[in-house]
């Protein structure tokens, strides 16, 4: 991999390996594996790998926090590692100092909107926010009846907060902020909207598919060389072969589209068309190959990969649920057709060539 | 897994930039001249010999060749971008491409000098076509049946047998095709062919044009009777072609033409919707879109790495399976949104024309330059499974 030329990326592929075994944690029925990951990932600095020193985090670069989510995507870890470097990301946009712990974003989804009242409280209702339940606070993007928009730290404690599991059994909670005073809030920069922060978490999630489908694919590649039927290894079998090389194309197409969108948005010097079409692009790429490429893995596996005793679903719905977060890739798909017919036919192929 | 898969988020440098915009310049220029009509992907004239000089004297064949031999050293990634916007633009490439993608490199590495002196520079000059002959009638995907023999004859080769399904071979100079010069031996049953350039339109070689469901002749029957071939005609080790012919095909197979053969439909949909789209639509559009754009990235990056010395062999395989069954389905997706179009829509008809050519283009392009099922054969193989 290209990341693990990055210093950052191996700690954290390390930490994973060491503490975030699919098979161990799999079988620890009571989640015991969780607080020492978290503490290890903490000690290294990473959950607030895109914090600058000033503002209480590691200083990471764009590209290195992007890498660390890329291993968390082959790990299919499920700690809000993600979200809470997207929340000291989102706060320190605004200058704001990361408090230790965990976080996550509000809102997690497009359609949901967090108003800033006239006294500074915020309210609003946000759904599907992962790991709400555990986080210690909330990075909140909210905007004012004028449309500007802020940013504000949040005590998650003076929020209601409904519970609820994702497909791959991940917290995913509907949060309400009735009035809630923020424990800090400031003026997002110039430009900056709910845009920015959901296309941000796309490509996150994005970088997630793509490593949890890295990992189905290897994990399927041994399982067919392991199984014997019909008298030999059903990686002998054509059929076997062809499922697996589509498999290979899927997360082959996911990786590219992934990494590609994290490129361009850790060079970017603005953010415009060009960067638009990437993060969507990857997180609609990434989504559909979450369905088809998962729906492959669990083909060769046959019944066996069906059991939770198997470690396959921990990365399957978890691709799968991730499709969701920040904008599913049928919402960006429709925003994309839109840009793309305002723009016009003939500058379509601009926008594709662009880099 | 043998090794992981990689794809490199490669950008372009900026030369290629600014090459792309005097490639875009030309490319308009003879578009108003009337050398080719781009939203006419299915003319009949698709050889258009003073276009490929005139891409010859630009600078644009042989591009990555030695100077010496005629070309330029400049990278693969220009290449690439003259590549693209040839293609989008619907250039009448039919002359020059396969000298340029593939034959010529062929000849670099295993013609005699003096053979390289007197062809490269000519194919830079975008003066000569090429063929390649690999299909006979009983050996399509299964390249190491082929049974045209070379036989060995005074100062050459006698060649007899059927060359088919040869593109392009009907307005071909030059062919490299694979013939038999041995039988397979028991341990190595693709031992025994051997690489030879051809001159074509000399005695003992008859072309026969065969049609095609588009109504187009691209493709031909090509039938060798004693035709003789010299010594220095042989391209690299005697009975040892299959050495030679799977080792470099990443190139070939990763290039943008391997997902963009039918993009113009696509071009001409989003016309024909306007700027306010339906949902439908826009959600249509935003899907192909992102799958053009994932295909390029990839191919791209393949060409990236390919520049900086490596060898993704099974990501350039992974390219031209997943793109050639992308450009495949293209047509028929474009059709489903298509049927909402409004009767007002101004390139109606273009659109529809396009559609009826490209829905009967698809079929070819999971078959030509090696099947979906060779292409997840390789695959397979670089996943460990074979």
């Amino acid at each position: 991999m290209a990341e693990s030329e990055n210093i950052v990326a191996e700690t954290a592929e390390k930490i994973f390996a060491d503490l975030a075994d699919a098979q161990t944690i799999n079988r620890d029925k009571k989640g015991e594996w969780k607080a020492p990951l978290w503490q290890a990932l903490t000690d290294a600095g990473l959950p607030l790998s895109w914090v600058p020193e000033d503002c209480g985090g590691s200083g990471a670069s764009l590209a290195e926090g992007f890498s660390v989510l890329s291993a968390a995507g082959r790990f299919a870890v499920a700690v809000p590692l993600a979200e809470t470097m997207l929340a000291g990301w989102l706060l320190a946009q605004a200058k704001i100092t990361s408090p230790g712990g965990e976080m996550t974003v509000v809102p997690a989804s497009p359609k949901d909107r967090i108003t800033v009242n006239a006294d500074g409280s915020l309210s609003g209702r946000a759904r599907g926010v992962p790991f709400a339940k555990v986080a210690k606070h909330f990075a909140v993007l909210a905007s004012d009846a004028k449309g500007d928009f802020s940013v504000a730290l949040v005590d998650a404690g003076k929020c209601r907060i409904e519970t609820g599991l994702n497909l791959g059994g991940d917290p995913s909670d509907v949060v309400t902020l009735d009035k809630v005073q923020p424990v800090t809030i400031k003026p997002a920069p110039t430009g900056f909207d709910q845009a920015r922060l959901m296309l941000m978490g796309g490509v996150a999630r994005s970088l997630q598919i793509a490593g949890a489908l890295e990992s189905m694919l290897e994990i399927s590649v041994r399982y067919s060389n392991e199984r014997v039927a019909f008298e030999k290894k059903i990686s002998k079998f054509q059929a076997v072969q062809h499922n697996l090389a589509r498999l290979a194309g899927e997360s082959a197409a996911a990786l590219a589209a992934a990494t590609s969108a994290a490129d361009a948005i850790a060079n970017a010097t603005s953010f415009n068309d060009e960067v638009f079409l990437e993060a969507v692009a990857a997180k609609i790429r990434c989504s559909e190959a979450a369905e088809k490429g998962g729906g492959i893995a669990h083909q060769v596996h046959g019944a066996i990969g069906f059991t939770i005793e198997h470690i396959l679903h921990r990365y399957s719905l978890r691709a799968l649920a991730w499709r969701d977060d920040f904008g599913s890739e049928s919402f960006w798909a429709v925003e994309l057709g839109k840009l793309v017919a305002q723009r016009g036919a003939d500058e379509l192929w601009p926008l594709v060539a662009s880099r | 897994m043998t090794a992981a898969l990689r794809f490199d988020p490669i950008r372009l440098p900026s030369e290629c930039e600014q090459l792309r915009k005097e490639v875009r310049a030309f490319l308009a220029e003879e578009i108003a001249a009337g050398t080719f009509d781009p939203h006419k992907p299915n003319r009949e004239d698709t050889d258009v010999p003073e276009f490929s000089r005139k891409v010859g004297a630009r600078g644009w064949l042989g591009m990555t060749w030695p100077k010496k031999y005629g070309g330029h050293e400049r990278s693969f990634l220009e290449r690439y971008v003259v590549t693209e916007e040839m293609r989008v633009a619907n250039a009448p490439t039919r002359r020059f491409f396969v000298a340029d993608r593939q034959s010529g490199p062929v000849l670099l590495k295993y013609a005699p000098e003096h053979i390289k002196m007197e062809i490269l520079p000519r194919i830079c000059r975008g003066e000569i076509c090429f063929a390649i002959g690999m299909s006979e009638p009983n050996s399509g995907s299964d390249l190491f049946a082929a049974k045209t023999r070379a036989t060995k004859t005074d100062g050459g080769y006698l060649i007899n047998g059927t060359k088919i399904w040869t593109s392009s071979a009907h307005i071909a100079d030059y062919m490299i095709a694979i013939f038999r010069t041995s039988p397979p031996t028991k341990e190595n049953r693709r031992h025994g062919l051997t690489q030879f350039l051809v001159k074509m339109k000399q005695p003992g070689i008859q072309v026969n044009p065969i049609a095609q469901i588009t109504g187009q002749y691209e493709f031909n029957e090509v039938v060798f009777t004693d035709h003789f071939i010299p010594d220095d005609h042989v391209l690299g080790e005697i009975d040892g072609a299959w050495k030679q012919a799977t080792s470099e095909l990443a190139y070939e197979r990763s290039g943008p033409e391997r997902f963009l053969e039918t993009y113009y439909v696509l071009t001409e949909l989003v016309r024909a919707v306007g700027n306010n789209p339906d949902t439908r639509s826009a959600e249509g559009i935003g899907r192909l879109v992102a799958q053009v754009h994932t295909m390029r990235r990839m191919s791209v990056s393949v060409a990236g790495m390919l520049q900086a010395g490596k060898e993704p062999v099974v990501e350039a395989s992974i390219v031209k399976d997943i793109g050639t069954i992308w450009e495949q389905q293209l047509p028929h997706r474009v059709r489903e949104l298509a049927a909402f179009v409004e009767e007002t829509a101004t390139n109606r008809e273009t659109l529809e024309k396009q559609l009826d050519f490209a829905i009967k283009t698809a079929p070819k392009l999971t078959i030509q330059g090696g099947t979906t099922e060779v292409l997840r054969g390789i695959i397979a193989r670089g996943l460990g499974l074979r």
